[in-house]
């Protein structure tokens, strides 16, 4: 790998961004209700959106002439930066918001903090994307507050996806020398600077919706230097097939 | 608006014919209704036409990048551009008031007040479009289109799409 961290940086939350997009884009056509099946048509398509902003700057970068579907399309999965929650699977419906709720109270604070960065494009893009994560926190947290203090079946299936998806949330805490220098350099944000807002807006949720906040134990790790789940294959086999079947193929 | 090299009276007309062209999903508003349309600019008698998308993921923007060109070039602006920038964000506050009224008219309640931080977990009081009580209830945070969501009103039972502060 050659590629320069602002590069790299990027690329990871392009990915992260692509890969939940097209998780929750799953559920289009199998919602148990058709307000949610637009639900999640939406959240998928912010966050798709977000990706390719991402990707075609990502590409100016790299300056090899590779757009936004060449970086999203052509590229296997060890060359994938997303992290690891992002791809695990969608599960049942309290699964996929659990899912939702740990990664949009990241990304929100996140994408604030990061329209401050002094990367212009960087910040012209999590501007955006602040204003588009507010709504998916505020809707994965009615739905988690809904379902753990819903009924007993309710409960329980939020409790052991929250108990299933714990150990994939310190990853977005996470730092690198790639992220390191690009902190230092007031373009990227330090993630454990966010960490007692995460908490924050996980405590008061969990606490409304009589869930019980799991402890830390071993964390999972890997992902955005492209150590995947056996998930993220099968993602790609399916997002990846057409372009590379019919490569330059267009309508 | 922001800087312009050429002829003021040009650059209206420009403005005009862009401004023109209509939101493919909610066709009662005009580009410039919905502050979507951000600048005109002509250089060296080539028209520019800058505009900002709604939502990061909003499907509406080739077609309507699309139809600018064709208005353009119709009204007889030579081979024009159309330029899509991020920043500034788009906001729900540069709807015109034309615009929301003509939103209210057409059955989609307009964005309440200002945009914010309120989008997080405060809650908007939304007035029904149809009836205008304002006894009405959320349904779902999202709708047939990424800036709108879904409410109900309890006075006159109709269900309705809100157009979202963001």
């Amino acid at each position: 790998m050659t590629e320069t961290p602002l590069l790299q940086y990027t690329l990871r939350l392009a990915d992260t961004a692509l890969v939940l997009g097209h998780r929750l884009s799953e559920w289009v056509g199998h919602s148990p209700v058709i307000e949610e099946d637009l639900a999640f048509g939406n959240m998928g398509l912010d966050l798709i959106g977000q990706a390719r902003s991402l990707y075609s700057y990502a590409g100016e970068i790299e300056g090899k002439g590779r757009d936004e579907d060449a970086l999203a399309y052509l590229r296997d999965a060890p060359d994938y930066r997303n992290i690891l929650l992002v791809e695990q699977p969608n599960g049942d419906f309290a699964a996929t918001m659990v899912r939702q709720l740990l990664y949009a109270a990241f990304a929100h604070p996140y994408f604030e903090a990061l329209a401050r960065s002094k990367d212009a494009m960087l910040a012209a893009i999590a501007a955006k994307a602040v204003k588009e994560m507010a709504y998916h926190l505020r809707h994965s947290a009615e739905w988690i507050i809904r379902l753990g203090d819903g009924t007993e079946e309710s409960h329980r299936r939020a409790q052991d996806a929250l108990d299933e998806l714990w150990p994939y949330s310190a990853e977005m805490f996470e730092t690198d020398r790639i992220e390191r220098a690009l902190i230092e350099a007031g373009v990227a944000i330090d993630p454990a600077s966010l960490r007692a807002t995460w908490d924050k807006t996980l405590d008061h949720v969990l606490n409304e919706a009589t869930l019980e906040r799991p402890r830390d134990g071993y964390m999972q790790s890997g992902g955005r230097v492209g150590r995947h789940s056996e998930h993220l294959g099968h993602i790609l086999a399916e997002l990846q097939f057409v372009p590379r079947a019919y490569p330059g193929a267009s309508w | 608006m922001a800087t312009t090299t050429a002829d003021p009276a040009l650059r209206e007309r420009a403005w005009a014919v862009a401004a023109s062209v209509c939101d493919p999903e909610i066709p009662v508003l005009s580009i410039a209704d919905l502050g979507v349309l951000r600048d005109i600019r002509i250089e060296n008698g080539v028209v520019e036409a800058i505009i900002t998308p709604t939502y990061s993921g909003c499907p509406a923007m080739n077609m309507i990048a699309l139809e600018i060109e064709v208005a353009l070039e119709n009204a007889g602006f030579a081979k024009p551009k159309v330029t899509t920038v991020l920043s500034p964000a788009w906001t729900t506050d540069w709807m015109t008031e034309a615009g929301k009224a003509k939103l209210r008219e057409y059955g989609i309640a307009p964005p309440v007040a200002k945009a914010g931080r309120r989008a997080l977990f405060g809650e908007d009081q939304v007035a029904c479009p149809h009836c205008g009580s304002t006894e009405t209830a959320r349904i779902s945070e999202f709708g047939s289109t990424a800036c709108k969501a879904l409410w109900r009103c309890k006075a006159c039972a109709e269900p309705f799409d809100y157009f979202k502060c963001i």
